[in-house]
């Protein structure tokens, strides 16, 4: 009996090591364990505390759907929602193809292409609340650079209230993200059309086809499996961007530029109701869910990827 | 159908000329097949046909147009590339209907057209694939269909077998020549093989460097060298070269720098004291005779036999279609047809035998 146990252990730790799901099983561990401390713990938690009423200060009780039911009642949450909408929409399309279209123009053979690939980069590599406070300057009501110029050149008589106006801040918000945004788009889909072998062109160019022919029955559905990559990461960025609009407009001018991560983190922190924060929060799930799932199809192998690999 | 013409075609790399005039007369319906070692700008001067390469000075003409500033889809060329460049996104049939497609052609024409083409090329089980799912030589046959259903003034084929293995590669040879003797279009064909070249062609065009060394029907290339490059390029196994001169007291007699005398028939303008290379066919030898061989490798190849001898210091090939028996490090004696030797000169390799 008491040379049992030991044989048992041994015998599992054998399989452990020998079996080939067993070794593999022990590699994920530490993985696994990352996983779970530090995405699975704080996910559940935020979780967790969308069904109860913590606030700063005072552990809360378990209350259900009451957050949820709360908030759907609550318009700012509702125009916080359409913001992000909007946001995510609008901003996704324009960097979409503006990205595709510097892309193309990066694709020729310019003089100082690396310059240029390298200068498209800029955007990207500044720290986005560096970028953010530079915009809130060329917003400035007063001393705004683009006012500055336009009012020069004669074409307005005063200052654009870029970030007191709500339609204004929208567009100007949006307009900040998509400059941030095009640089991951532009080089990503960069690298996707330097994989489509030259002698595709050619072929077409003698089968008679005209560039825009060319770029619509060739380039375009080459790419598109890069395009849904890199379109689906643009998305759930737009969709969860944060610092862009709390360094621009704090969510104003009477939340017109509120999104759901915005107004999330302002419930919870300066608000002080967690629970609340954390239900906005989650209630962004679905629509990354939403934006993964369809993206997941979209990514699936197409019908001509499939088959001899080389 | 029409013909094609270079004339003095030059083709410049930013400072660099990679084509240095190029003069070649096409008929209507010829094969051409343009050879020449890697980097000579074959794909270059094919290119600037097909009209994906800017002509630096000089004209290309199609028919009696002169297509230098005529974008590609324009030309009426179809061409099929090394890599075959099929739309990996499209089917077999999609690919092969692709320019008529774009005409805008109707949907019954397009069938039409791409059934009898795949058809000619046994592609008719294939149709409804994608490229990913094809063979090399599949692939292959499809370029060459896509090509077929355009019916185009001018085929131009850019090394289209060098991705097959040896077996498949005799067989496309054939299949693509029978298809130009049915079809009769225009052909311009790139390769660095000269056994493809000597096999396929109307009129072979051997470059070197950016120039065209020769122009002319392949058993004259093979019969009449002009110069020492195209000698030694054409033939397989190479031409044997041996250097030397005439004999002063009997022009009959060429000397080798080691002293043997082998008779020439037609010296041609070879002067006395000239300092030439003779060049000797591998099937220019015979067994029998007075010349000593020193044998160094045989190879039988079953038809024939391959012998790599020493004829004093110079290294021979010979092709004998007797089995021998002799081996490694034994004497053969063999002769020297005569009729069958080239003269070239050695500074230049100018051919001077007649
Ligand atoms: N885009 C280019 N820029 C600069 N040089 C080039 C370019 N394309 C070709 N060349 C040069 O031109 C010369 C001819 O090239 P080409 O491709 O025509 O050779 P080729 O005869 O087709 O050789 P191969 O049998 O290897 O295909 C080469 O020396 C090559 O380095
Ligand atoms: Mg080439």
């Amino acid at each position: 009996m008491a040379g049992a146990a030991p044989t048992r252990l041994s015998s599992i730790y054998g399989w452990l090591l020998e079996s080939k799901n067993g070794l593999g099983l022990l590699f994920m561990l530490p993985a696994a364990a990352f996983l779970l401390c530090f995405l699975t713990y704080p996910l559940g938690l935020g979780v967790w505390l969308g069904f109860t009423d913590t606030k700063i200060g005072r552990s809360g009780i378990f209350i259900g759907l009451e957050n949820y039911e709360w908030l759907f009642d609550d318009p700012i949450f509702w125009l916080s929602v359409y913001n992000t909408l909007l946001y995510t929409t609008v901003a996704s399309v324009l960097k979409f193809g503006l990205g595709l279209w510097l892309a193309l123009i990066l694709n020729q053979h310019l003089p100082f292409k690396n310059l240029f690939r390298a200068i498209i980069l800029l955007p990207w590599v500044v720290p986005t609340v560096l970028s953010a406070l530079a915009f809130w300057w060329i917003y400035d009501s007063q001393f705004s650079i683009i006012s500055y110029v336009l009012m020069n050149l004669g074409l307005i008589s005063e200052p654009i209230n870029f970030l007191g106006d709500p339609t204004n801040a929208r567009a100007s918000v949006i307009a900040a993200n998509v400059w941030r945004g095009i640089p991951f788009v532009a080089i990503s889909l960069l690298a996707g059309l330097q994989t489509i072998p030259q002698s595709l062109n050619e072929a077409a160019a003698l089968d008679g086809a005209t560039p825009w022919q060319r770029f619509t029955k060739i380039t375009l559905p080459l790419l598109s499996p890069i395009i849904a990559v890199v379109m689906t990461f643009s998305v759930l960025f737009t969709f969860t961007d944060f610092q862009l609009i709390y360094v621009l407009t704090r969510g104003g001018p009477v939340n017109a530029t509120h999104l759901m991560a915005t107004l999330s983190f302002q419930r919870a922190i300066p608000g002080g109701q967690l629970g609340e924060g954390a239900a906005i929060a989650v209630a962004m799930i679905p629509f990354l869910l939403a934006a993964i799932l369809f993206s997941f199809f979209g990514l699936q192998r197409r019908k001509w990827q499939q088959g001899a690999s080389d | 159908m029409a013909p094609v013409m270079f004339r003095d075609v030059r083709k410049s790399f930013g400072q660099v000329e990679v084509l240095h005039g190029v003069t070649v007369d096409i008929e209507e319906g010829q094969f051409v097949v343009l050879v020449g070692p890697s980097g000579c700008g074959k794909s270059t001067l094919l290119r600037m046909l097909a009209g994906l390469e800017h002509i630096t000075s000089g004209d290309i003409l199609i028919g009696d147009r002169v297509v230098n500033k005529l974008p590609p889809k324009d030309r009426d060329i179809a061409m099929v590339f090394q890599n075959y460049a099929l739309y990996p996104h499209i089917t077999v049939a999609e690919n092969m209907g692709f320019s008529l497609k774009l005409k805008g052609a109707p949907r019954s024409e397009i069938e039409a057209k791409v059934r009898p083409a795949a058809e000619i090329l046994g592609l008719t089980q294939l149709l409804g694939r994608y490229p990913r799912q094809l063979s090399g030589g599949q692939r292959q046959r499809v370029a060459m269909g896509r090509a077929i259903v355009r019916d185009p003034q001018v085929f131009l084929f850019d090394e289209p077998l060098s991705n097959l293995d040896a077996k498949l590669r005799v067989s496309m040879r054939s299949e693509i020549k029978n298809l130009h003797q049915r079809l009769k279009t225009t052909t311009v064909y790139v390769t660095h093989d000269q056994i493809e070249a000597m096999t396929m062609a109307d009129k072979i065009v051997v470059m070197h460097d950016g120039i065209v060394e020769q122009v002319g029907a392949p058993l004259d290339l093979y019969d009449r060298p002009n110069n020492l490059f195209v000698a030694g390029f054409i033939g397989s196994p190479a031409m044997n070269m041996v250097t030397g001169k005439l004999d002063p007291d009997n022009r009959a007699y060429f000397v080798s720098g080691d002293g043997q005398r082998l008779k020439v028939d037609n010296p041609g303008d070879a002067q006395a004291g000239q300092e030439l290379i003779c060049g000797i066919r591998p099937e220019a030898i015979h067994l029998g005779g007075e010349v000593g061989l020193k044998v160094k490798v045989v190879e039988p190849t079953g038809s024939e036999t391959h012998v790599i001898a020493d004829l004093d210091d110079t290294e021979v090939t010979c092709v004998f279609r007797e089995r021998i028996s002799a081996g490694p490090g034994e004497e053969i004696k063999v002769t020297v047809d005569p009729t069958a030797l080239h003269l070239f000169d050695a500074n230049g390799g100018r051919r001077v035998s007649a």
